[in-house]
């Protein structure tokens, strides 16, 4: 793996930076195109994310951030009339070459939705579902062993150890979604990508999703588009701001929000935008 | 767009009462030097008076501040503007509470018998009050260029400092009689050389405000 090398504007640089390029790059992403039929939704999109760190993805509605996500595991193959050029590497691996696995992609980088998506089983089958159908688990221990893990990973052991046989459907939205979140721990992916994981919670469980994100950091790297500016500044180290396909800016997240590079990024942070 | 409407009313309204509160600093100075200068024990009784007036608006400043900070959650050149003007308004009260120091010190002072000559805190009195006035010029442009500029002034201050600190020493050797009157006149130039430092750091701020720089202990 390369080092990385953030596009950071070396005006306003600052002491995190040094810290960030000693970070191997987890996801390279170079001269990305997306269409979605002959509408092109991402324009030449070169990025590098350092692994074990937390990027946001910020901008207006429509700006293709989540698109953008969504090429990080092929998501956007199962939409009809999409086509992608350029390559985004994952540990030097094309995932968009001839013959590239799919499946064990996604085993390596989960994903967690806007709306949180329990099956309608236990809550221990719900964790323990990718594990049994990739066969990850050689007995019956195991499974448990690596249910309860993913789900104090995933900071619910605590509320939920006493009813594993409880519906999945009868936790609260908060704890759906961090559900989720251990479901797709329990695989041990590598890459985690989040797609406003938290916009439809309350103040108090968007909190622990936050503070579950940022714990994460120390074991994956983190992928998060949100349209909470706020929360992109609690959690993320680097932020990349998109506007109507391109990506206008990568930094630190300190100088995104105090002292961007590009005046259209403060225009949209300040809320000056358009 | 109401929102920034909003916001943007609140940021004119936080300008507009840190300048207020820079412009009164400004007054208390400039008059407390006619005080001293012209022996006027009446115009330092005002400026002793219009403290705490100074001392309501530097809490109303903050005030607004915390509101923003609070309300708004402020970013990039917004949030540099209002931590700027936050860590601003103390300074300015500091500055005015030299000037009422210098009155009192003057009121003592209209006492005794004249000293010889005011010239040289006269100048300093005029170098810090047109320091003060160019750092809250080069704020309102948000002239980080101009702001720098008034930074260097600070050594003529302290050059002059320098040399009444030693003169008033020589003088209270050599004339002991004197020693009374001349450690008040020691206490005067003091105090107008932490104005001269107070202005720079109103400097320093705007050239964070302007441009992001943190020049703080640099210079």
């Amino acid at each position: 793996m390369s080092t990385s090398t953030l596009l950071i504007n070396s005006k306003f640089a600052v002491g995190s930076r040094a810290a960030l390029a000693e970070r191997a790059t987890k996801i390279a992403v170079d001269r990305l195109n997306f269409y979605y039929g002959r509408t092109q939704a991402l324009q030449n999109i070169s990025i590098k994310i350092p692994e074990q760190m937390v990027m946001a993805f910020i901008g207006p509605s429509g700006c293709g951030k989540t698109t953008f996500l969504r090429t990080l595991n092929r998501m956007n193959d199962v939409i009809p009339g999409t086509r992608v050029e350029g390559s985004v590497l994952i540990d030097d691996q094309d995932i968009y070459a001839p013959g590239s696995d799919v499946v064990d992609l996604r085993r390596k980088v989960g994903m967690v939705f806007q709306k949180s998506n329990p099956f309608p089983k236990s809550i221990f089958d719900n964790v323990a579902y990718g594990l049994r159908i990739n066969h990850l688990s050689a007995s019956k221990t195991e499974l448990e062993d690596r249910v309860e893990q993913a789900l104090q990973d995933a900071a619910l052991w605590s509320e939920v150890k006493d009813r594993l046989k409880s519906s999945a459907l009868s936790l609260s939205g908060g704890q759906q979604q961090r559900l989720c979140i251990a479901r797709a721990l329990a695989i041990r992916p590598e890459v985690i990508l989040m797609d406003e994981p938290a916009s439809a919670l309350d103040p108090i469980a968007t909190s622990k999703i936050e503070e579950l994100i940022v714990d994460l950091k120390k074991q994956y790297t983190i992928v998060i588009v949100t349209h909470n500016m706020q929360q992109a500044a609690r959690v993320s180290d680097l932020t990349a701001f998109f506007l109507l396909g391109k990506l206008i800016e990568v930094n630190t997240t300190e100088k995104m929000f105090t002292a961007p590079a590009e005046k259209v990024t403060e225009d949209y942070i300040t809320g000056r935008f358009g | 767009m109401e929102v920034h409407r909003h916001l943007d009313e609140e940021l004119d309204t936080l300008r507009s009462s840190v300048l207020r509160l820079g412009g009164e600093a400004e007054a208390a100075l400039i008059k407390t030097m006619r005080a001293l200068t012209e022996r006027d024990s009446a115009v330092a009784q005002e400026v002793l008076e219009h403290d705490d007036e100074i001392d309501q608006l530097e809490v109303e400043v903050d005030r607004q501040c915390v509101d923003i900070f609070a309300l708004r959650q402020p970013a990039a050149r917004d949030l540099r503007f209002v931590m700027s003007v936050a860590k601003m308004a103390p300074v300015l009260e500091r500055i005015a509470d030299h000037a009422s120091n210098i009155a009192r010190g003057a009121i003592d002072l209209n006492k005794e018998p004249e000293p010889k000559d005011y010239s040289r805190l006269r100048k300093m009195g005029e170098i810090a009050s047109s320091m003060l006035g160019a750092s809250l010029d080069a704020f309102t442009k948000n002239d980080a260029a101009a702001a720098r500029e008034v930074i260097k002034r600070d050594a003529e201050i302290n050059a002059l400092h320098n040399q009444i600190f030693h003169e008033l020493i020589e003088m209270m050797t050599e004339e002991p009689s004197t020693a009374t009157r001349n450690a008040r006149l020691l206490f005067v130039a003091k105090h107008l050389e932490r104005i001269g430092d107070y202005v720079t750091d109103i400097c320093e701020l705007t050239v964070y405000m302007a441009e992001a720089a943190i020049i703080k202990h640099t210079h």
